[in-house]
């Protein structure tokens, strides 16, 4: 059977649903059974996508699937105390000699993302990994643009704590 | 530009995301102050390190093709219109359609509260056989145990297929009680989620075809086929649990 305008447009982008979704789960299984499920709402809303960016437009997908699946499975992380009002201060006052990064491991860089609450570990992959523009992102997340600075500085700053220099050891196994 | 307006926007201007007057304001004041170079430069650092190999989990290699697999197949029943008016487009069918659909939903809409009615009952008894202890009567992963077991417990011969070569395999059977009946309870398994189906008689002799219902976190599918009701309900995604229906009643037909 060819593949039809649907497959055409969102099988290429497999990998960055996966990679999302794998992330925000932080599960093989959970990951695939989000993928999937994904695609068939993708599929069922295929008829309202205008054609651009297929790959945007699947990540938003992925991403609300996700949180409907922790919704019903894993309720207490979506309700893990994240205060939105803590700006970035403690990034702006950072001194310049604590900032080098490590060599950093992949499994040690991993495990420092996965410690970041939800609301941040999104933007950083969504950005990061996925290359999403801050549009992209706050189009995708249902926020406004400001917050995606405030929480991709806040990401940022939380990482470079975990992976800087003057990390505590321990975080590197 | 300062230090505290270029730290301010350091994030926007390594995501590429500002006008070329505020970047080379940046990269001026960059060049001049060590301090702000530093915290530059360890943001390039930490992007660096997220790029690396393996931090990016790639899907698994036989992902693309159970997706295609399942896409396929749910858009596949799409068409059942079009077998009805042949010339598909015409906004003429589509309004005798809608009037068709107008017409029988009527009637379905009594069907629907009690199909409700009986979801609930369905999940509920899915979410009591979870509870240690529960899930079987009769342990066996061999449908010639599972079946001759509800012989004479039950006023019906319930369908026992085995799908462990579809990754579904049978875990054991039970008795529960749903729609103020005695009924069969069929328990399987894919990776570590469980599928309860039920099946008991239905009075009525026509075929409904199959509906999903959502709750609670689980999925319930259900059919009638060949004077049976079957539900299936698990907290598996619903794309499998169609897959499972689909071998179930491929394997008990004729």
């Amino acid at each position: 059977m060819p593949a039809s305008p649907f497959e055409k447009a969102v099988l290429p982008h497999l990998n960055a649903a996966y990679n999302l979704a794998r992330w925000l789960t932080r599960n093989d299984h959970d990951a695939e059974d989000v993928v999937q499920d994904a695609y068939l709402r993708a599929l069922r809303f295929f008829g309202g996508f205008r054609g651009d960016d297929g790959r945007a437009w699947l990540l938003a997908i992925v991403r609300n699937t996700c949180y409907d699946f922790l919704r019903s499975h894993r309720p207490q992380e979506l309700t893990e105390a994240f205060d939105e009002e803590v700006h970035t201060t403690v990034d702006n006052d950072q001194s310049p000699e604590t900032v080098l990064i490590r060599r950093a491991d992949q499994a040690m860089v991993r495990r420092a993302v996965e410690t970041l609450p939800l609301p941040l570990r999104e933007v950083i992959i969504l950005r990061e990994l996925e290359g999403l523009s801050y549009k992209e992102i706050a189009d995708a997340s249902g926020i406004k643009i400001g917050t995606v600075m405030s929480r991709l500085a806040r990401a940022r700053a939380r990482l470079q704590q975990l992976l800087g220099s003057d990390a505590p050891r321990e975080i590197g196994g | 530009m300062n230090c505290p307006e270029v730290r301010n926007l350091v994030h926007a201007s390594l995501d590429g995301e500002l006008d070329l007057m505020r970047q080379m304001e940046i990269d001026d004041h960059l060049r001049q102050c060590d301090a702000c170079q530093t915290i530059y430069e360890s943001h390039v650092a930490l992007r660096s390190a997220l790029k690396a190999d393996g931090v990016y989990f790639t899907a698994p290699a036989d992902l693309e093709r159970r997706i295609r697999a399942v896409v396929r197949t749910a858009a596949a029943p799409r068409r059942w219109w079009s077998a009805v008016f042949p010339a598909p487009g015409l906004t003429v069918a589509a309004a005798t359609a809608a009037i068709i659909i107008a017409v029988i939903a009527g009637p379905l809409l009594s069907r629907r509260s009690q199909g409700d009615q009986l979801a609930h009952e369905v999940v509920s008894a899915h979410i009591r056989s979870l509870m240690p202890g529960h899930l079987t009567d009769v342990l066996s992963s061999d449908q010639h145990t599972v079946k001759p077991w509800f012989a004479g417990k039950l006023d019906f011969s319930p369908p026992v297929v085995d799908l462990t070569d579809a990754e579904f395999p049978l875990v054991g059977g039970r008795l529960d009680y749903v729609d103020n009946r005695p009924i069969a309870a069929l328990a399987y398994r894919r990776r570590e989620h469980i599928i309860n189906l039920f099946v008991w008689p239905s009075p009525s002799n026509t075929d409904v075809p199959e509906t999903l219902e959502q709750g609670q976190g689980y999925n319930a599918l259900s059919w009638t086929r060949d004077h049976t009701n079957f539900w299936a309900v698990s907290d598996l995604n619903a794309s499998e649990l169609r897959q499972f229906a689909q071998l179930v009643r491929d394997r008990t037909s004729g």
